[in-house]
Protein backbone atom coordinates (compact mmCIF):
# COMPACT_ATOMS: atom_id res chain seq x y z
CA UNK A 1 0.00 0.00 0.00
CA UNK A 2 2.85 2.46 0.67
CA UNK A 3 4.77 1.73 -2.53
CA UNK A 4 0.92 2.53 -4.55
CA UNK A 5 0.50 5.91 -2.47
CA UNK A 6 4.20 6.92 -2.95
CA UNK A 7 3.70 6.05 -6.83
CA UNK A 8 0.39 8.00 -7.10
CA UNK A 9 2.08 11.03 -5.52
CA UNK A 10 5.40 11.29 -7.77
CA UNK A 11 3.12 10.23 -11.06
CA UNK A 12 0.45 12.92 -9.82
CA UNK A 13 2.59 15.26 -9.48
CA UNK A 14 4.36 14.70 -12.50
CA UNK A 15 1.44 14.83 -14.64
CA UNK A 16 -0.47 17.47 -12.85
CA UNK A 17 -3.16 15.72 -11.80
CA UNK A 18 -5.49 17.46 -9.08
CA UNK A 19 -7.79 15.68 -7.00
CA UNK A 20 -10.42 17.63 -8.58
CA UNK A 21 -10.07 15.64 -11.42
CA UNK A 22 -10.06 11.98 -10.06
CA UNK A 23 -13.45 13.23 -8.66
CA UNK A 24 -14.70 14.78 -11.77
CA UNK A 25 -13.27 11.56 -13.54
CA UNK A 26 -15.47 9.63 -10.91
CA UNK A 27 -18.87 11.47 -11.10
CA UNK A 28 -18.50 10.91 -14.96
CA UNK A 29 -17.88 7.34 -14.57
CA UNK A 30 -20.54 6.62 -12.39
CA UNK A 31 -23.41 8.64 -14.24
CA UNK A 32 -22.30 6.16 -17.53
CA UNK A 33 -21.90 3.24 -15.48
CA UNK A 34 -25.42 2.14 -15.15
CA UNK A 35 -27.67 0.12 -17.35
CA UNK A 36 -30.88 2.48 -17.23
CA UNK A 37 -33.75 1.50 -14.56
CA UNK A 38 -35.61 3.35 -12.11
CA UNK A 39 -34.94 7.53 -12.87
CA UNK A 40 -35.88 8.56 -9.23
CA UNK A 41 -33.22 5.82 -8.35
CA UNK A 42 -30.69 6.63 -10.84
CA UNK A 43 -31.47 10.51 -9.80
CA UNK A 44 -30.41 9.39 -5.83
CA UNK A 45 -27.36 7.92 -6.50
CA UNK A 46 -25.92 10.84 -9.45
CA UNK A 47 -26.73 13.25 -7.12
CA UNK A 48 -25.32 13.24 -3.32
CA UNK A 49 -27.51 15.45 -1.50
CA UNK A 50 -25.05 17.58 1.01
CA UNK A 51 -24.45 15.35 4.04
CA UNK A 52 -23.74 12.31 1.66
CA UNK A 53 -21.17 14.56 0.16
CA UNK A 54 -19.91 15.31 3.42
CA UNK A 55 -19.50 11.92 4.87
CA UNK A 56 -17.96 10.86 1.77
CA UNK A 57 -15.54 13.55 1.41
CA UNK A 58 -14.34 13.03 5.41
CA UNK A 59 -14.91 9.19 5.10
CA UNK A 60 -17.69 9.07 7.79
CA UNK A 61 -15.35 10.96 9.97
CA UNK A 62 -15.71 14.62 9.76
CA UNK A 63 -14.14 17.11 12.05
CA UNK A 64 -16.81 18.31 15.27
CA UNK A 65 -17.55 21.21 13.78
CA UNK A 66 -18.93 19.69 10.54
CA UNK A 67 -20.01 17.11 12.70
CA UNK A 68 -22.29 19.19 14.77
CA UNK A 69 -23.64 20.84 11.71
CA UNK A 70 -24.89 17.76 10.19
CA UNK A 71 -26.57 17.00 13.21
CA UNK A 72 -28.50 19.89 13.66
CA UNK A 73 -29.40 20.33 10.18
CA UNK A 74 -30.49 16.50 10.17
CA UNK A 75 -32.61 17.23 13.31
CA UNK A 76 -34.64 20.11 11.75
CA UNK A 77 -35.76 18.27 9.23
CA UNK A 78 -37.54 15.48 11.59
CA UNK A 79 -41.24 15.03 10.92
CA UNK A 80 -43.80 12.71 12.93
CA UNK A 81 -46.97 11.01 12.09
CA UNK A 82 -49.80 12.66 11.37
CA UNK A 83 -51.96 11.46 14.14
CA UNK A 84 -49.21 12.34 16.72
CA UNK A 85 -48.77 8.70 17.62
CA UNK A 86 -45.14 7.39 18.13
CA UNK A 87 -45.77 3.71 18.91
CA UNK A 88 -47.61 1.78 16.79
CA UNK A 89 -48.62 -2.21 16.39
CA UNK A 90 -45.00 -4.61 17.05
CA UNK A 91 -47.18 -6.61 14.59
CA UNK A 92 -46.83 -4.77 11.92
CA UNK A 93 -43.06 -3.73 12.90
CA UNK A 94 -41.99 -7.02 13.16
CA UNK A 95 -43.26 -7.65 9.60
CA UNK A 96 -41.07 -4.79 8.31
CA UNK A 97 -38.11 -5.50 10.49
CA UNK A 98 -38.14 -8.71 8.25
CA UNK A 99 -38.84 -7.59 5.61
CA UNK A 100 -35.62 -7.30 3.01
CA UNK A 101 -37.44 -5.46 -0.47
CA UNK A 102 -37.24 -2.34 -1.90
CA UNK A 103 -35.89 0.13 -3.96
CA UNK A 104 -33.74 -2.36 -5.43
CA UNK A 105 -34.31 -2.46 -9.00
CA UNK A 106 -36.00 -5.68 -9.75
CA UNK A 107 -38.33 -5.01 -7.06
CA UNK A 108 -42.33 -4.54 -7.78
CA UNK A 109 -42.89 -0.80 -8.19
CA UNK A 110 -45.60 0.79 -5.68
CA UNK A 111 -44.94 -1.72 -2.73
CA UNK A 112 -44.17 -0.18 0.37
CA UNK A 113 -40.40 -1.09 1.12
CA UNK A 114 -39.20 -3.29 4.06
CA UNK A 115 -36.50 -1.72 7.14
CA UNK A 116 -34.45 -5.37 6.43
CA UNK A 117 -33.29 -4.38 10.48
CA UNK A 118 -31.83 -8.29 10.14
CA UNK A 119 -29.34 -7.54 7.58
CA UNK A 120 -27.45 -5.34 10.63
CA UNK A 121 -29.18 -6.13 13.70
CA UNK A 122 -29.83 -8.53 15.83
CA UNK A 123 -33.72 -8.43 16.36
CA UNK A 124 -35.45 -11.27 18.27
CA UNK A 125 -33.31 -14.15 20.02
CA UNK A 126 -35.52 -16.27 17.59
CA UNK A 127 -34.14 -15.20 14.49
CA UNK A 128 -30.59 -16.03 14.00
CA UNK A 129 -29.66 -15.15 10.75
CA UNK A 130 -29.22 -11.90 12.02
CA UNK A 131 -25.79 -9.23 10.71
CA UNK A 132 -23.53 -7.66 13.13
CA UNK A 133 -22.59 -3.70 11.63
CA UNK A 134 -25.51 -2.37 13.78
CA UNK A 135 -25.60 -3.12 17.59
CA UNK A 136 -27.58 -5.92 18.88
CA UNK A 137 -31.21 -4.56 19.71
CA UNK A 138 -32.56 -7.96 22.13
CA UNK A 139 -33.95 -6.53 24.80
CA UNK A 140 -33.93 -3.03 23.66
CA UNK A 141 -37.19 -2.42 25.70
CA UNK A 142 -36.13 -4.10 28.72
CA UNK A 143 -33.13 -2.20 29.08
CA UNK A 144 -34.74 1.02 28.91
CA UNK A 145 -37.55 -0.34 31.47
CA UNK A 146 -36.39 1.85 33.91
CA UNK A 147 -37.53 4.59 32.21
CA UNK A 148 -40.71 2.86 31.66
CA UNK A 149 -41.94 3.68 35.63
CA UNK A 150 -42.28 7.63 34.93
CA UNK A 151 -44.74 8.37 32.00
CA UNK A 152 -41.77 11.11 31.08
CA UNK A 153 -39.28 8.84 30.72
CA UNK A 154 -41.60 6.81 28.53
CA UNK A 155 -42.00 9.19 26.38
CA UNK A 156 -38.63 10.27 25.95
CA UNK A 157 -37.77 7.09 24.98
CA UNK A 158 -40.30 6.39 22.48
CA UNK A 159 -39.20 10.00 20.75
CA UNK A 160 -35.45 9.11 20.56
CA UNK A 161 -36.30 5.96 19.17
CA UNK A 162 -38.93 7.18 16.84
CA UNK A 163 -35.84 9.91 16.13
CA UNK A 164 -33.36 7.93 16.06
CA UNK A 165 -35.22 5.47 13.09
CA UNK A 166 -36.40 8.40 11.52
CA UNK A 167 -32.85 10.40 10.97
CA UNK A 168 -29.96 8.78 12.85
CA UNK A 169 -27.41 11.33 11.63
CA UNK A 170 -29.60 14.08 14.03
CA UNK A 171 -27.74 11.70 16.66
CA UNK A 172 -24.66 10.67 14.68
CA UNK A 173 -23.57 12.80 12.09
CA UNK A 174 -22.37 10.02 8.78
CA UNK A 175 -23.85 7.10 11.40
CA UNK A 176 -23.89 3.91 8.94
CA UNK A 177 -27.45 3.24 9.05
CA UNK A 178 -29.99 4.60 6.80
CA UNK A 179 -32.01 7.98 7.25
CA UNK A 180 -35.09 6.01 6.97
CA UNK A 181 -37.72 8.36 7.28
CA UNK A 182 -35.65 11.37 5.76
CA UNK A 183 -34.70 9.83 3.11
CA UNK A 184 -38.59 8.30 2.30
CA UNK A 185 -37.64 4.46 2.46
CA UNK A 186 -40.00 4.18 5.35
CA UNK A 187 -43.08 6.14 6.49
CA UNK A 188 -43.75 8.16 9.42
CA UNK A 189 -46.11 5.28 10.44
CA UNK A 190 -43.94 2.26 9.42
CA UNK A 191 -41.40 4.04 11.45
CA UNK A 192 -43.94 4.09 15.11
CA UNK A 193 -44.50 0.78 14.26
CA UNK A 194 -40.61 -0.30 14.38
CA UNK A 195 -40.78 1.97 17.53
CA UNK A 196 -43.43 -0.51 19.28
CA UNK A 197 -41.45 -3.56 18.15
CA UNK A 198 -38.84 -2.34 20.30
CA UNK A 199 -40.28 -0.64 23.31
CA UNK A 200 -43.69 -2.34 23.67
CA UNK A 201 -43.16 -4.94 26.68
CA UNK A 202 -45.27 -7.42 24.69
CA UNK A 203 -42.88 -7.26 21.47
CA UNK A 204 -40.90 -10.39 21.11
CA UNK A 205 -38.03 -8.50 21.43
CA UNK A 206 -38.46 -7.49 25.13
CA UNK A 207 -40.26 -11.32 26.09
CA UNK B 1 -24.50 -31.69 5.09
CA UNK B 2 -27.23 -29.31 4.49
CA UNK B 3 -28.58 -31.06 7.76
CA UNK B 4 -25.51 -31.31 9.98
CA UNK B 5 -25.67 -27.30 9.11
CA UNK B 6 -29.24 -26.76 10.15
CA UNK B 7 -28.33 -29.28 13.21
CA UNK B 8 -25.81 -27.40 14.33
CA UNK B 9 -27.58 -24.35 14.18
CA UNK B 10 -30.49 -25.55 15.96
CA UNK B 11 -27.82 -26.11 18.82
CA UNK B 12 -26.53 -22.45 18.43
CA UNK B 13 -30.07 -20.58 19.96
CA UNK B 14 -29.46 -21.21 24.18
CA UNK B 15 -26.07 -20.10 23.21
CA UNK B 16 -24.30 -16.79 23.99
CA UNK B 17 -24.36 -14.37 20.97
CA UNK B 18 -20.54 -14.44 20.71
CA UNK B 19 -19.87 -17.98 20.91
CA UNK B 20 -22.58 -18.53 18.52
CA UNK B 21 -21.11 -16.27 15.62
CA UNK B 22 -18.08 -18.44 16.29
CA UNK B 23 -19.63 -21.18 15.93
CA UNK B 24 -21.90 -20.19 13.33
CA UNK B 25 -18.25 -18.77 10.80
CA UNK B 26 -17.06 -22.41 11.64
CA UNK B 27 -19.88 -24.04 10.39
CA UNK B 28 -20.54 -22.32 7.27
CA UNK B 29 -16.30 -23.09 7.10
CA UNK B 30 -16.70 -26.40 6.83
CA UNK B 31 -19.44 -26.12 4.39
CA UNK B 32 -17.53 -24.82 1.77
CA UNK B 33 -14.83 -26.38 2.06
CA UNK B 34 -16.94 -29.47 1.66
CA UNK B 35 -18.00 -27.79 -1.77
CA UNK B 36 -14.43 -26.86 -2.40
CA UNK B 37 -13.36 -30.59 -2.78
CA UNK B 38 -15.54 -31.25 -6.00
CA UNK B 39 -16.25 -27.43 -7.15
CA UNK B 40 -19.00 -26.99 -9.66
CA UNK B 41 -17.11 -24.24 -10.82
CA UNK B 42 -14.37 -26.32 -11.91
CA UNK B 43 -16.29 -27.58 -15.08
CA UNK B 44 -16.12 -23.90 -16.03
CA UNK B 45 -12.65 -24.17 -16.64
CA UNK B 46 -13.16 -27.02 -18.76
CA UNK B 47 -15.84 -25.47 -20.85
CA UNK B 48 -14.29 -21.93 -20.82
CA UNK B 49 -11.23 -23.45 -22.38
CA UNK B 50 -13.58 -24.56 -25.06
CA UNK B 51 -15.09 -21.70 -25.72
CA UNK B 52 -11.69 -19.97 -25.84
CA UNK B 53 -10.22 -22.46 -28.77
CA UNK B 54 -13.15 -22.72 -30.75
CA UNK B 55 -13.65 -20.97 -33.78
CA UNK B 56 -16.33 -18.12 -33.91
CA UNK B 57 -17.76 -14.93 -34.82
CA UNK B 58 -17.99 -13.14 -38.33
CA UNK B 59 -13.80 -13.70 -38.71
CA UNK B 60 -14.14 -17.48 -37.64
CA UNK B 61 -11.17 -17.31 -35.39
CA UNK B 62 -10.40 -18.24 -31.78
CA UNK B 63 -9.45 -16.11 -29.11
CA UNK B 64 -6.16 -17.85 -28.72
CA UNK B 65 -4.24 -14.89 -29.98
CA UNK B 66 -5.38 -12.56 -27.49
CA UNK B 67 -2.88 -10.66 -25.36
CA UNK B 68 -4.13 -9.92 -21.86
CA UNK B 69 -0.98 -8.09 -20.72
CA UNK B 70 2.02 -10.37 -21.31
CA UNK B 71 1.94 -10.88 -25.01
CA UNK B 72 -0.73 -12.34 -27.96
CA UNK B 73 -1.23 -15.94 -26.29
CA UNK B 74 0.46 -15.95 -22.77
CA UNK B 75 -2.45 -17.04 -20.36
CA UNK B 76 0.07 -18.08 -17.39
CA UNK B 77 0.16 -14.95 -14.63
CA UNK B 78 -1.71 -12.74 -16.90
CA UNK B 79 -4.82 -12.42 -14.32
CA UNK B 80 -2.35 -11.95 -11.84
CA UNK B 81 -1.83 -8.21 -13.76
CA UNK B 82 -4.94 -6.92 -14.21
CA UNK B 83 -6.59 -4.72 -14.44
CA UNK B 84 -4.16 -2.94 -16.38
CA UNK B 85 -3.77 -0.62 -19.19
CA UNK B 86 -4.13 -1.67 -22.67
CA UNK B 87 -2.57 0.53 -25.34
CA UNK B 88 -4.64 -0.41 -28.13
CA UNK B 89 -7.97 -0.12 -26.76
CA UNK B 90 -6.77 3.13 -24.85
CA UNK B 91 -8.42 2.04 -21.50
CA UNK B 92 -7.62 0.67 -18.59
CA UNK B 93 -9.32 -3.20 -19.16
CA UNK B 94 -10.51 -5.87 -15.93
CA UNK B 95 -10.46 -9.84 -17.07
CA UNK B 96 -14.01 -9.75 -18.90
CA UNK B 97 -13.37 -6.36 -20.62
CA UNK B 98 -10.40 -7.46 -22.31
CA UNK B 99 -12.06 -10.64 -23.20
CA UNK B 100 -14.76 -8.13 -24.95
CA UNK B 101 -12.29 -6.39 -26.68
CA UNK B 102 -10.43 -9.91 -27.73
CA UNK B 103 -13.76 -11.16 -28.86
CA UNK B 104 -14.26 -7.61 -31.02
CA UNK B 105 -10.65 -7.44 -32.54
CA UNK B 106 -10.42 -11.64 -33.09
CA UNK B 107 -13.68 -12.86 -33.86
CA UNK B 108 -14.99 -9.59 -35.24
CA UNK B 109 -17.95 -9.91 -32.96
CA UNK B 110 -20.19 -6.66 -32.87
CA UNK B 111 -20.89 -5.02 -29.23
CA UNK B 112 -24.68 -6.04 -29.41
CA UNK B 113 -23.54 -9.86 -29.77
CA UNK B 114 -21.80 -8.94 -25.75
CA UNK B 115 -23.21 -8.59 -23.04
CA UNK B 116 -24.45 -4.85 -21.92
CA UNK B 117 -25.64 -5.67 -18.32
CA UNK B 118 -25.03 -8.25 -15.43
CA UNK B 119 -27.57 -10.29 -14.17
CA UNK B 120 -30.15 -11.52 -16.67
CA UNK B 121 -28.10 -11.07 -19.50
CA UNK B 122 -28.21 -14.36 -21.66
CA UNK B 123 -25.18 -13.34 -23.27
CA UNK B 124 -23.34 -13.61 -19.99
CA UNK B 125 -22.55 -17.06 -19.82
CA UNK B 126 -19.74 -17.55 -22.41
CA UNK B 127 -17.83 -14.68 -20.68
CA UNK B 128 -18.19 -16.54 -17.10
CA UNK B 129 -16.52 -19.66 -18.62
CA UNK B 130 -14.02 -17.83 -20.66
CA UNK B 131 -13.44 -15.82 -17.47
CA UNK B 132 -13.07 -18.71 -15.33
CA UNK B 133 -10.97 -20.52 -17.71
CA UNK B 134 -8.30 -17.52 -18.39
CA UNK B 135 -8.17 -16.56 -14.45
CA UNK B 136 -7.32 -20.07 -13.38
CA UNK B 137 -4.38 -19.86 -15.91
CA UNK B 138 -3.20 -17.88 -12.97
CA UNK B 139 -3.76 -20.32 -9.94
CA UNK B 140 -0.95 -20.54 -7.24
CA UNK B 141 0.30 -16.82 -8.08
CA UNK B 142 0.17 -13.92 -6.33
CA UNK B 143 -2.04 -10.98 -7.75
CA UNK B 144 0.64 -7.86 -8.94
CA UNK B 145 -1.64 -5.95 -10.44
CA UNK B 146 0.49 -2.86 -12.38
CA UNK B 147 0.11 0.62 -10.96
CA UNK B 148 2.27 2.76 -13.31
CA UNK B 149 0.87 4.10 -16.16
CA UNK B 150 -1.75 7.42 -15.70
CA UNK B 151 -4.50 5.70 -16.39
CA UNK B 152 -3.50 2.75 -14.03
CA UNK B 153 -3.54 5.64 -11.29
CA UNK B 154 -6.88 6.99 -12.03
CA UNK B 155 -8.59 4.26 -12.53
CA UNK B 156 -6.98 3.55 -8.78
CA UNK B 157 -8.31 6.82 -7.89
CA UNK B 158 -11.61 6.69 -9.63
CA UNK B 159 -11.78 3.49 -7.90
CA UNK B 160 -10.91 5.00 -4.23
CA UNK B 161 -13.17 8.22 -4.49
CA UNK B 162 -16.18 5.99 -5.72
CA UNK B 163 -15.61 3.60 -2.83
CA UNK B 164 -16.13 6.03 -0.18
CA UNK B 165 -18.80 7.79 -1.77
CA UNK B 166 -22.18 7.53 -0.44
CA UNK B 167 -25.22 8.00 -2.34
CA UNK B 168 -29.03 7.08 -3.22
CA UNK B 169 -31.94 6.35 -0.63
CA UNK B 170 -30.24 4.15 2.09
CA UNK B 171 -26.77 6.42 2.34
CA UNK B 172 -24.70 3.72 1.28
CA UNK B 173 -21.33 3.58 0.27
CA UNK B 174 -19.01 0.77 -0.69
CA UNK B 175 -17.17 1.89 1.97
CA UNK B 176 -20.08 1.29 4.51
CA UNK B 177 -19.80 -2.54 4.66
CA UNK B 178 -16.57 -3.16 3.28
CA UNK B 179 -14.23 -0.56 5.20
CA UNK B 180 -14.74 -2.28 8.36
CA UNK B 181 -13.57 -5.60 10.09
CA UNK B 182 -14.70 -8.95 11.36
CA UNK B 183 -18.83 -7.97 10.60
CA UNK B 184 -21.49 -9.65 8.80
CA UNK B 185 -24.59 -8.95 6.68
CA UNK B 186 -27.60 -11.80 7.72
CA UNK B 187 -25.02 -14.57 7.90
CA UNK B 188 -22.52 -13.61 5.41
CA UNK B 189 -19.06 -12.25 6.36
CA UNK B 190 -18.07 -8.61 4.96
CA UNK B 191 -14.62 -8.91 3.80
CA UNK B 192 -12.55 -5.63 4.81
CA UNK B 193 -11.43 -4.44 1.28
CA UNK B 194 -9.25 -1.61 3.08
CA UNK B 195 -7.45 -4.21 5.09
CA UNK B 196 -4.97 -5.95 3.05
CA UNK B 197 -4.86 -9.26 4.78
CA UNK B 198 -8.65 -9.56 4.23
CA UNK B 199 -8.79 -7.84 0.55
CA UNK B 200 -6.00 -10.48 0.03
CA UNK B 201 -8.51 -13.74 1.12
CA UNK B 202 -11.28 -12.26 -0.67
CA UNK B 203 -10.07 -10.84 -4.13
CA UNK B 204 -8.00 -13.55 -5.81
CA UNK B 205 -10.48 -15.88 -5.51
CA UNK B 206 -12.97 -14.81 -7.78
CA UNK B 207 -14.32 -15.94 -9.97
CA UNK B 208 -16.37 -18.48 -7.75
CA UNK B 209 -18.93 -20.70 -7.49
CA UNK B 210 -22.02 -19.24 -5.26
CA UNK B 211 -24.28 -22.25 -4.33
CA UNK B 212 -27.08 -19.79 -3.71
CA UNK B 213 -26.84 -18.65 -7.94
CA UNK B 214 -26.20 -22.46 -8.68
CA UNK B 215 -23.47 -20.47 -11.10
CA UNK B 216 -19.98 -19.45 -11.05
CA UNK B 217 -19.75 -15.34 -10.97
CA UNK B 218 -17.08 -13.32 -11.42
CA UNK B 219 -15.86 -10.14 -9.50
CA UNK B 220 -17.79 -7.99 -11.83
CA UNK B 221 -21.24 -9.45 -11.56
CA UNK B 222 -20.41 -9.93 -7.22
CA UNK B 223 -19.97 -6.17 -8.01
CA UNK B 224 -23.77 -6.10 -9.45
CA UNK B 225 -25.33 -8.07 -6.64
CA UNK B 226 -23.64 -5.39 -4.18
CA UNK B 227 -25.13 -2.35 -6.27
CA UNK B 228 -28.47 -4.29 -6.06
CA UNK B 229 -28.65 -4.84 -2.55
CA UNK B 230 -27.14 -1.00 -2.11
CA UNK B 231 -30.47 0.49 -3.90
CA UNK B 232 -28.25 1.73 -6.41
CA UNK B 233 -29.01 1.52 -10.44
CA UNK B 234 -27.85 -1.96 -12.49
CA UNK B 235 -24.31 -1.46 -12.84
CA UNK B 236 -23.17 -2.00 -17.06
CA UNK B 237 -20.93 -4.58 -17.63
CA UNK B 238 -17.62 -3.49 -18.15
CA UNK B 239 -17.92 0.24 -17.42
CA UNK B 240 -15.70 2.43 -16.40
CA UNK B 241 -17.04 2.52 -12.93
CA UNK B 242 -17.23 -1.55 -12.52
CA UNK B 243 -13.09 -1.61 -13.55
CA UNK B 244 -12.28 0.95 -11.45
CA UNK B 245 -13.56 -0.46 -8.30
CA UNK B 246 -12.11 -3.36 -9.36
CA UNK B 247 -8.60 -1.57 -9.80
CA UNK B 248 -8.96 -0.43 -6.04
CA UNK B 249 -9.59 -3.46 -4.93
CA UNK B 250 -6.99 -5.74 -6.82
CA UNK B 251 -4.26 -2.75 -5.26
CA UNK B 252 -5.56 -3.54 -1.80
CA UNK B 253 -5.63 -7.29 -2.35
CA UNK B 254 -1.73 -7.10 -4.40
CA UNK B 255 -0.03 -10.46 -2.78
CA UNK B 256 -2.94 -12.79 -2.44
CA UNK B 257 -2.57 -15.87 -3.93
CA UNK B 258 -5.41 -16.54 -6.76
CA UNK B 259 -7.37 -19.55 -6.50
CA UNK B 260 -9.82 -19.91 -8.69
CA UNK B 261 -12.58 -20.97 -8.80
CA UNK B 262 -13.00 -19.96 -5.19
CA UNK B 263 -16.37 -21.47 -3.20
CA UNK B 264 -18.73 -18.44 -2.23
CA UNK B 265 -21.79 -17.97 -0.44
Amino acid sequence: MKRVLFSIALLGGCAGVGEDSYRERAEAALKAGFAGGDPKILARVERQDEVQRLCSEHRDAPPAAIAASIRSGQRAGLRYPASGRLMGDWRAGKKIAEDAGGLRYGDPAGKPAGGNCYACHQVEEREIAYGTLGPSLLAYGKKRSGKNRSGAGVDAAVRETYERLYNPQAFTACSAMPRFGHNGVLTPEQIAHLVALLLDPASPVNR
Amino acid sequence: MKKGVIVLLAMLLPAAAAQADERLDEAVREYREKLAEASPGELYVIMGEELFRARRGPKNSSLEACDFGLGPGVLKGAYAQLPRYFADSGRVEDLESRIATCMARLQGLPPQALPQRGFGDARMGDFLRLATYVAAQSNGMKLAPPLAHPKEIEAYRVGEILFYRRAGSHDFACATCHAVSGKRVRLQRLTNLADAKDAQRGFPTWPAYRPVAGDVHTMQLWLGACFQQTRYPELRFASETSIALQAYMAQHAAGGLIDVPGVKR
